[in-house]
């Protein structure tokens, strides 16, 4: 459903813009209906530019993105079926108003011929489909609720539109533990509704928890993807065996990753280019960055 | 026994009247342990590590004492702590990004720091403590911009343990960190322990599976008071407060497969510190509770070293 092809995107830094930055650099990937793809990567890898291109909120610089064979354009009729849900739930309302105006605001955009009576109980119907009380969230301002709340109110919004693709950016993580687990829960019965979610973390343990399929970025390029057993408990790339190996465990100790060893794609590799180990499971050559392009 | 708090309240002043941040916390540290004080937002972890530095304007000392070495702090005196602050009890604050001061070479405003404080600065300690934690000695030259967030974070924990204090306190020094990054500050941290330049360690954070690492002891907070502490392995083998098990229950793992299993959170959210309702705090949303959940539950110590605040436990 959602196609990403070799995707770039270069910004331009330093004095008048003269050099270039390539934040993300040949990313492919897709997202099919009813599957949670977790984007994993450290700050700078480009991750979060990702989602951003996918929203239409910055450029690309070059390649495409479609949803169902659709470029992004940014409109109404884009929106309709790709939303984001982002980080910081405390900032996405207005602090002025009540928190329920987020659907008030869909409703005039986009189902001004709905009745008043309608609307409300689709609205309360969707609050309770993510796990909300409506009398408890509906008609409150946005400081009395939790963030954990608000987050899920922000995922009812975007679940009144005829959505097919959530891009949910580093939504759990400020969140506490406790309330965290209920809106990847909420995720992962989406997906059971037939909606695709490209869920982008830094977090390696809820991304194993939530997804069927795992992209490791690294500096803007894909270094391993393939179904999220498969990569987290097979890992190839040397990248992707130190995260894991840096992620603190409850019932096991540190381990330091193995050293780097020679790399079996090396040989035939070109920039860019993925290497599938095993069926479901690619790979990129471990030295790239030393690689002829 | 390096720290010993006994019945510490701190209220912050709010206009709606004051909140209960820190409700009656004691404990004590022995030398040499690291103490990991988890907790979710709110329970009070913050406010116990800033009250045992520095109070800011919105905190009242309402009563309890804390003693360092044998020596009682005057935490409620902003003044009188400044003799024991840096020397004796010290800092590393979360954001490092912004505790350095962007104008200064770092290697001057060591010096600086250091001349503030009556004390000179010796050279080749700084440098092989700079090697411990993995910098090179070219850092001293550059300004702080030039460093990765990592590198302030490990830079700034030098220099906040530069006059070997006895007791750190680390306030969520890793989360702003990526995962590799923060395996390196974690391990640096332990390192000062083993050196000997901190006698004794709090180190706050969010992250239980972090902490199990990191600790000897975990001190886990609810609503402003203490739920339970242990030696790390057995509050994650053997927790035995009903709040620290659902939330050990609640923390996804790397490594398991989770197909068709799924992880639960822990229904309804903390209560209000501005009127804490009496008895036990987890009371709302603990599935066990029961009549005897009205009273207070006291700090019993129901194994060697194990204390827990629950009556069911």
């Amino acid at each position: 459903m959602l196609k990403l092809d070799n995707v770039t995107k270069v910004y331009k830094v330093g004095a008048f813009g003269g050099k270039v930055f390539a934040a993300v650099d040949g990313v492919s990937f897709d997202v099919q209906a009813g599957e949670v793809v977790s984007l994993i990567g450290e700050s700078g890898s480009g991750k979060s530019t990702i989602g951003k291109m996918i929203l239409g909120l910055a450029s690309i610089t070059g390649g495409s993105i479609t949803v169902d064979g659709v470029p992004v354009k940014p409109g109404k009729d884009y929106y309709r079926h790709v939303q984001g849900v982002f980080q910081d739930p405390f900032s996405c309302y207005n602090p002025v108003f009540k928190a329920d105006r987020v659907f008030r605001m869909i409703k005039e955009a986009y189902y001004p011929q709905v009745g008043e009576k309608e609307w409300d109980e689709r609205v309360r119907s969707t609050v309770r489909d993510v796990r909300l009380d409506p009398d408890q969230v509906l008609g409150r301002y946005p400081h009395q609720l939790s963030g954990g709340q608000l987050q899920r109110l922000l995922i009812a919004r975007a679940l009144l539109l005829d959505l097919k693709l959530l891009v949910a950016d580093e939504i759990t993580s400020m969140l506490d533990a406790s309330t965290r687990i209920d809106v990847l829960n909420l995720l992962a019965e989406l997906k059971e509704r037939g909606l695709g979610v490209l869920y982008v973390t830094h977090d390696l343990s809820l991304g194993n928890y939530l997804a069927e399929r795992t992209v490791v970025l690294r500096r803007g390029t894909v270094v391993e993807m393939g179904v999220t057993g498969k990569v987290f408990g097979n890992p190839l790339h040397p990248y992707t065996r130190q995260l894991l190996s840096a992620v603190p465990r409850l019932h096991s100790p540190w381990e330091d990753a193995a050293p780097m060893q020679t790399c079996h794609y090396h040989e035939n590799a070109a920039s860019g280019a993925m290497f599938e180990a095993e069926p479901g499971h690619l790979v990129a050559c471990a030295q790239l960055d030393a690689c002829p392009q | 026994m390096s720290l010993q708090v006994d019945d510490l309240r701190v209220y912050y002043r709010t206009l709606k009247g004051d909140v209960k941040a820190l409700d009656g916390v004691s404990f004590s540290m022995e030398d040499g342990e690291i103490l990991g004080l988890a907790g979710e937002s709110g329970c009070g972890k913050t406010t116990l590590g800033k009250s045992l530095i520095r109070m800011d304007g919105r905190m009242r000392h309402i009563g309890g004492t804390v003693e360092l070495d044998g020596r009682e702090l005057p935490i409620g005196d902003d003044r009188r702590m400044n003799d024991f602050r840096f020397r004796e009890v010290s800092l590393i604050p979360q954001y490092s990004m912004s505790a350095m001061n962007p104008t200064r070479k770092i290697g001057r405003m060591v010096r600086e720091l250091l001349r503030s404080r009556g004390a000179t600065l010796d050279l080749d300690e700084l440098e092989s403590r700079l090697s411990l934690v993995e910098l090179p000695h070219a850092v001293l030259d550059r300004y702080p911009i030039e460093l990765s967030g990592g590198m302030k974070q490990r830079m700034v924990m030098v220099i906040s343990t530069l006059l070997d204090p006895s007791l750190l306190i680390a306030d969520e020094v890793t989360s702003a960190l990526d995962v590799s990054t923060q395996k390196a500050v974690a391990r640096a941290l332990i390192g000062f322990r083993d050196a000997g330049f901190v006698k004794s360690m709090i180190f706050v954070t969010h992250d239980l599976a972090l902490t199990s690492h990191i600790a000897d002891t975990i001190m886990v907070m609810y609503a402003g008071k203490l739920a339970e502490k242990a030696p790390a392995t057995a509050i994650v083998k053997k927790p035995r407060h009903p709040y620290t098990k659902l939330l050990l229950d609640s923390l996804p793992e790397v490594g398991v497969r989770y197909t068709d299993k799924r992880l639960a959170g822990i229904a309804g959210s903390p209560p209000s510190l501005l009127d804490p309702p009496a008895g036990c705090r987890f009371r709302d949303r603990c599935p066990i509770a029961g009549e005897e959940c009205a009273q207070e539950p006291p700090m019993a110590e129901i194994e060697p070293n194990h204390f827990v605040a629950c009556w069911k436990a």
